[in-house]
């Protein structure tokens, strides 16, 4: 049973008393080939043959379950993001937090506590800051939706709130940034002056980790006075 | 935990489709905002095999005035929409109050008041799917000596002890609304009173809805309109909680005595529970510290508090003293 046991090509060499003296030279030949592979290249395999798995699992499940039913909603949708119309194959179930990151590859948009509580995942659907996590895309299928991405200007300017954010170093570990980019420009789309009072209860929907709230209203503030 | 189970989504533009998907699918689900419902979904508590989105029926939407000076809320209408509406700030204040008070701005761009009103409990031993009494098993794992029970409820436990979690509840019942319901082919109305049901009528439900129900909006009588309202909201959080308890007051001063009032108290009870005791010992009586002495008597008078929930009682107290204050103003 030399040489066969659990092979772990992470390694690169066999495991166990696998190599074997041959050749005239006396060289070293293993018996088992090792992989010309990184570390890092297999891991990247693994989780991509995972994704490519555990992927098709919930998209063919669906369409299995599926019935003929000419009054249940069509999967495909045309959802406009930024400006731009995607015509994208969706299931009834999924959430537009799924859809925007997954579907669109819009990565901004975070999943933090996937229950509406937290706004990692907030986008302005029709204007509103809503929890893009709990949903459903075909709820908002003919609204102008607004993920972070879309608040920049095309040639990569920053929105004012954007900059003031980094100017006032709101960010600390930037997980919350997103969602709280997207509740401060809401806010100033229909309030550019707010108080300070109106600020903080824009936000209120949005938690920070890291606690930088402060940080985060003296950002809005400031891009108020620069708006 | 973070991907929905398989489930038919229709979404129909009248309530006559909805009420043929309702019939053909036993255990469909109707949805709105789906702040609440989605979270049930994703947490494989509950696993309905289609869902019924209503917020695509334009009768369902909007706010109108009524014939006797109240105010008709369609059910879907939503939370940011009902506390920024001019004629609710007008004639019904602490509605508007307590809709801009439901958890966050992101919750109530999207979240209904009819799912407002008909949300259910958050025991969290419900919520996490322990087979209680409410699930249809035969305990109550909430209301044991170790148990965390500081959420729950003060008065007439009935092998269940979960409260009424809404905002907009005590305010509907104490602006004696009216609920609007479509059973089958006739509109039923329900006072708000009646809507809200106990664990010792049905310990499955919160209100009357039945399956197959559509709760079609609120009818606000003008009863109240413009008279002087307080609601308060205490809960751990400023943002994103629900009321550890809640009030909300209609009342009416003449002479500077108060004439009429309506006084309900919230996730006290498993309904939005009446302060009557209040309501009758201050009517006729000046405001002033020694009402608030007798108010505090008897507001939280015949609580049964349970482990950890004793707080409540003087909270309770409190906030009918403070809103009996604002009435001296």
């Amino acid at each position: 049973m030399d040489g066969i046991g659990p092979f772990d090509p992470t390694v690169g060499y066999p495991p166990g008393p696998a190599i074997r003296e041959i050749g005239p030279d006396g060289s070293k030949i293993p018996l088992w080939k090792p992989l010309h592979m990184s570390r890092r290249a297999f891991l990247r395999g693994v989780v991509c043959s995972g994704t490519v798995i555990a992927g098709s699992a919930y998209l063919f499940s669906t369409a299995t379950a599926a019935r003929a039913d000419a009054r249940a909603v069509e999967r495909m949708l045309r959802l406009t993001v930024n400006g731009r119309t995607h015509t994208v194959d969706v299931p009834p179930n999924e959430t537009l937090a799924f859809t925007i990151r997954y579907r669109l590859g819009l990565t901004g948009t975070k999943i933090g506590c996937n229950s509406a509580e937290c706004g990692a995942c907030n986008v302005m659907v029709g204007g509103m800051t809503v929890y893009s996590c709990s949903t459903l895309t075909h709820r908002v299928r003919d609204k102008e939706i607004t993920t972070v991405e879309g608040i920049a200007r095309p040639d990569g300017t920053l929105h004012p709130v954007q900059q003031a954010f980094i100017d006032e170093l709101a960010p600390q570990c930037g997980f919350c940034t997103p969602g709280m980019v997207v509740s401060a420009v809401a806010l100033l789309n229909v309030n550019p002056k707010p108080t300070i009072e109106e600020a903080r209860l824009a936000l209120s929907g949005n938690l920070c980790r890291c606690g930088a709230y402060d940080h985060y209203l003296r950002g809005v503030m400031t891009a108020a006075e620069r708006v | 935990m973070d991907v929905m189970h398989n489930f038919e989504l229709y979404q129909p533009g009248s309530i006559a489709d909805a009420q043929a998907i309702l019939a053909d699918v036993k255990d469909a689900w109707i949805i709105a905002g789906g702040k609440d419902s989605l979270d049930w979904f994703k947490e494989r508590v509950k696993q309905p095999s289609a869902l019924v989105d209503i917020t695509g029926i334009a009768e369902l939407h909007g706010i109108a005035a009524g014939d006797d000076g109240g105010l008709w809320i369609g059910a879907t209408t939503t939370l940011t929409e009902v506390a920024e509406d001019g004629a609710v700030r007008d004639k019904f204040p602490m509605l508007a109050k307590a809709a801009s008070l439901v958890a966050s701005p992101q919750i109530r761009h999207l979240g209904t008041i009819g799912g407002n009103v008909s949300q259910d409990t958050r025991c969290l031993y419900y919520r996490d799917g322990f087979p209680c009494y409410r699930a249809g098993g035969n305990t109550c794992y909430a209301n044991t000596p170790t148990a965390m029970n500081r959420e729950h409820t003060l008065y007439e436990a009935s092998r269940c002890v979960a409260v009424t979690p809404s905002d907009t509840a005590p305010v509907l019942v104490a602006l004696e609304a009216v609920m609007l319901i479509q059973r089958g082919g006739a509109k039923v109305e329900v006072a708000a009173d009646d809507f809200f049901i106990g664990p010792d009528i049905d310990i499955t439900r919160m209100t009357v809805l039945q399956r197959g129900d559509i709760l079609l909006g609120i009818r606000v009588p003008g009863t109240w309109a413009g008279s002087h309202q307080y609601f308060e909201k205490a809960a751990d959080r400023a943002s994103w909680d629900f009321p550890l308890v809640n009030i909300a007051m209609a009342a009416r001063t003449e002479g500077g005595k108060i004439t009429a009032a309506s006084m309900v108290c919230g996730a006290v009870q498993c309904t939005p529970r009446r302060l009557s005791d209040v309501e009758s010992l201050i009517v006729g009586e000046a405001p002033g510290a020694d009402l608030e002495g007798l108010v505090k008597r008897v507001a939280a008078r015949g609580a049964r508090p349970l482990t950890f929930n004793q707080f409540k009682k003087p909270l309770m107290e409190n906030l009918a003293v403070r809103a009996v204050r604002s009435l001296a103003v």
